[in-house]
């Protein structure tokens, strides 16, 4: 069968320790019996590992960074897209999303595809918004609110008890033992991400998460739930397994049923030892272990970039449970001319 | 007691539990035990498979059962957790 050549740029290289989407997204597209993609990574920093897998990216630009605004991202979408002529764009981080969905019409007129979700669909699963979202959607979420202030802290014993989960409103969620654990992570993720700062209820369990594919129709084209088995000290996956877990496919169901999630999605459920099940986040994009999707038979990324243009999608019907990812390390050597023509060419 | 019905058992004896993602390892009786239950045997036809099998006696056998049964049972691979 011919495969469609297509050009493809996706963001999120950062194969850290807390890794990116951006490389298994790429994986599962280079594993595609659809499509013969060429891959230009978009990065935001000259160390994102991604910009340095030549057998995975073909080429790398910079990009401006979330903050600079869309019309700056524009500017660069442009000139990126004037030299390669991008089919599809995948974004796979959290805080370009506004920018992407808000510069979505625009880049399809220069026919530049995506499959992301709306705004409202964007702007209703965030953290700050998580229990209004949880009872529109019949979903349990644990209790939680914003602060802005370190002040508030103190009121948090009487309304939450300890422990507590102190998080971000983008990344990095910690748990708080007492009111000065609680105040400083207040400090520590206030630095980072900025505010507000969610404070949630610690719900006791085991966390089972889902990636997922909604059609924006109201269908989940597919989905995989996992159970880390190994995790790393920022609380990120190093090994999982796929899990068989009908309770929690009917959760991710109803929910895209209910709302009509557009593209890629990652549930973040704690499942009790009741076998309650309740959210404590929902990525708007892959998250970084999809790949673990395509191995067990469901090509998350693939599937997207046929609805991004337009094609109809069966949703998958199956998937292996028990099939496990392991993640490694790799020292990639780089020469110094490349990590030079990044820094201050922006592409390589 | 019943063992879940998607508990997955290889002959070398690795347990998985796809539900939860949990695996474990068993030893040849142990396995014969899993196995016994999963067929819908009961403790009984077990006991009685046990003392016809090793060289001991009843009392061993049923308290080494006993042992392995609640372990089973705490590692959530029975029915009675699913419901719980």
């Amino acid at each position: 069968m011919n495969k469609r050549k297509l050009t493809i740029a996706v963001t999120g290289l950062n194969n850290i320790d807390s890794p990116g989407p951006g490389i298994p997204v790429i994986r599962a597209l280079k594993d595609s019996t659809k499509f013969d993609v060429r891959i230009i990574g978009l990065s935001y920093d000259a160390l994102e590992p991604g910009i340095y897998m030549h057998d995975l990216v073909d080429k790398t630009y910079q990009i401006p960074l979330p903050s600079a605004g869309q019309q700056s991202l524009l500017t660069r979408l442009t000139y990126i897209h004037n030299t390669e002529k991008i089919d599809v764009i995948i974004p796979n981080f959290d805080a370009e999303l506004y920018n992407f969905i808000k510069l979505q019409d625009t880049l399809k007129e220069m026919g530049i595809h995506s499959f992301l979700p709306t705004l409202n669909q964007f702007e209703e699963r965030q953290k700050w918004s998580l229990p209004e979202f949880g009872s529109k959607y019949g979903i349990e979420v644990p209790k939680s609110k914003m602060i802005h202030s370190i002040a508030e802290v103190h009121t948090l014993a009487y309304e939450f008890g300890y422990p507590l989960v102190v998080k971000g409103k983008f990344y990095d969620a910690s748990v708080a033992y007492s009111p000065d654990q609680a105040m400083g992570y207040f400090n520590k993720i206030n630095s980072k991400w900025g505010l507000p700062i969610i404070i949630q209820q610690y719900t006791q369990g085991t966390e089972v998460n889902l990636t997922g594919i909604g059609d924006g129709k109201g269908n989940l084209i597919g989905a995989v739930p996992m159970r880390k088995t190994y995790i790393t000290d920022k609380g990120k996956a190093w090994a999982g397994v796929a899990l068989e877990d009908p309770k929690l496919m009917d959760i991710a169901k109803q929910l895209v049923k209910g709302n009509k999630w557009r593209g890629g999605f990652e549930l973040e459920m704690i499942r009790t030892t009741k076998n309650e099940y309740y959210l404590i986040e929902i990525n708007p994009r892959f998250p970084a272990w999809v790949y673990l999707a395509v191995g067990s038979g469901q090509n998350h990324p693939e599937a997207l970039v046929q609805m991004a243009l337009g094609e109809n999608v069966a949703p998958f019907e199956s998937y292996a449970s028990g099939k496990m990812f392991v993640r490694y390390s790799y020292d990639q050597i780089v020469d110094l001319k490349e990590f030079e023509t990044i820094s201050t060419m922006g592409e390589l | 007691m019943k063992i879940l019905k998607n508990i997955a058992l290889s002959d070398t004896g690795f347990v998985f539990n796809p539900s939860t993602g949990d695996s474990f390892s068993v030893n040849p009786i142990g396995l014969s035990i899993l196995k016994d239950f999963k067929d819908g045997k009961s403790e009984a036809d077990i006991k009685k498979r046990l003392l016809s099998e090793y060289q001991t006696d009843r009392e061993t056998i049923e308290k080494d059962l006993y042992d392995f049964m609640k372990m089973i049972e705490q590692l959530h691979l029975t029915e009675y957790h699913e419901q719980a």
